[in-house]
């Protein structure tokens, strides 16, 4: 059966140089986040080259993502929250297009690696930090201090808080890297029991159930890979509406 | 510098063996995924914030400002439909006033013209029945003249028929006025 973790691996195609110790190189994942970003912007600069007042095909999908992600925004940090908005649709459509490349059979997926939601992650929760200390001052501590809590209560909570703090860009980047890692896992495992099943004799009778199997499992991938990109932007969204609005 | 090569080469030939560390964390390769990602996060956020995302928003206000301005056109347009139905409504009321008036007063006037004609008739009806009238009376009290001349006349004859003698013209004509109560 073929190795389900060989399709996390990546492949150095040039060594670009060093940085101390670690190599720096371009492999396929760097050249997936390049296709990704490539397809985005053609995505975008195609569909409004027309710059129609009724929108074509491709323009309808454009604004279509346009809005979504800017309800999203709206709906979760109101409208101050909007000048974050390039950087939640460049996240959304980044980690979306990402997740959708990397269910192409034989492609690779970026987000499957903890390293990048991590990165992504801290990012978000840097902009969240940074913002709200920029904006609000020391006031911005303020976000782990409940209101009308009597102070006995408040050791106890501010550290309870401090902690959910913490542990967001954890559940952040955990939960995009688990669901890629175990989606492709899953898919590959019963896709190579299709073949494994034909290799071996009789038993190949069976071998259309792993094969149904993996059809309805490639059917949810698509859906986790568009709903993983929709909870990162909308839980960036919500973070970012503790920079903007840190009072509970 | 030899030496990092030669560890790295290792870590290489380590990962690509069947078993190597899992790729997801081998942390030889972070490095790179790092630079890359913000190599391409970079680029790609700088050309959504500044390019494709401006365009969308522009041609989203565009729409939106030409529907805005369409339904400001339409409204001012109605306005200006219901001001002409309201002028024509006014000028329409207007002439029927007028055209009451000018009855009206057409009205008045042949009623003051028959008024006036009727009382010159009345006055005129007026004038001959007061002239028949006094022309009675005169006829009435000229007949009573000669009533009273024939009595006389009747008297002075009576008495000389019967005295013999012709009573003076005073005397009859006292008689006669004691008789008719006079």
């Amino acid at each position: 059966m073929a190795d389900p973790i060989h399709q996390f691996q990546l492949k150095t195609y040039t060594t670009l140089g060093h940085i101390g110790h670690t190599e720096i190189a371009f492999t396929n994942s760097s050249l997936f986040m390049l296709i990704a970003v490539g397809l985005i912007t053609m995505f975008m600069l195609w569909g409004t080259s027309g710059r129609g007042l009724v929108p074509g095909r491709i323009q309808s999908m454009v604004e279509l993502s346009y809005e979504f992600v800017a309800n999203t925004v709206r709906s979760s940090a109101g409208n101050e929250g909007m000048r974050f908005f390039p950087f939640v649709f460049s996240l959304f459509m980044f980690v979306l297009i990402l997740n959708l490349a990397g269910l192409i059979p034989y492609s690779f997926t970026v987000t499957s690696h903890i390293i990048i939601t991590a990165a992504l992650a801290v990012l978000v929760i840097g902009v969240v930090i940074v913002y709200g200390f920029m904006k609000h001052g020391t006031h911005f501590l303020g976000l782990f201090v409940p209101g009308g809590v009597p102070p006995v209560m408040l050791a106890i909570l501010v550290p309870i808080e401090v902690i959910s703090f913490i542990s967001r860009p954890i559940s952040l980047s955990v939960r995009l890297f688990a669901n890629m890692l175990a989606g492709h896992i899953a898919l590959k495992i019963f896709a190579g029991f299709i073949g494994s099943l034909l290799a071996a004799g009789a038993w190949g009778i069976i071998s259309p159930l792993p094969l149904a199997l993996t059809v309805a499992l490639t059917a949810l991938e698509v859906l986790v890979a568009v709903l993983q990109a929709y909870v990162f932007a909308t839980l960036t969204s919500i973070y970012l509406n503790d920079a903007l609005h840190p009072g509970h | 510098m030899a030496q990092t090569t030669h560890a790295t080469t290792e870590a290489h030939g380590g990962a690509h063996e069947a078993g190597g560390a899992f790729p997801p964390f081998d942390s030889s390769t972070f490095g790179s995924q790092l630079v890359w990602l913000a190599i391409a996060f970079g680029a790609l956020y700088l050309l959504m914030s500044k390019v494709a995302l401006p365009r969308v928003t522009r041609i989203l206000d565009e729409r939106h400002g030409k529907i805005s301005s369409d339904l400001e056109a339409a409204a001012k347009l109605k306005a200006q439909t219901d001001e002409a139905i309201a002028t024509y409504e006014k000028a329409l009321a207007d002439a029927r006033a007028n055209a009451q008036a000018i009855a009206g007063e057409t009205r008045d006037k042949l009623q003051a013209e028959t008024d006036a004609k009727r009382k010159a008739l009345e006055a005129d009806l007026h004038g001959k029945l007061d002239a028949a009238e006094r022309q009675i009376v005169e006829g009435k009290a000229k007949a009573m003249q000669n009533v009273r001349g024939i009595a006389a006349d009747a008297t002075s004859v009576i008495v000389q028929q019967l005295v013999g003698r012709t009573p003076s013209a005073d005397e009859v004509d006292a008689a006669v006025s004691q008789s008719i109560g006079q």
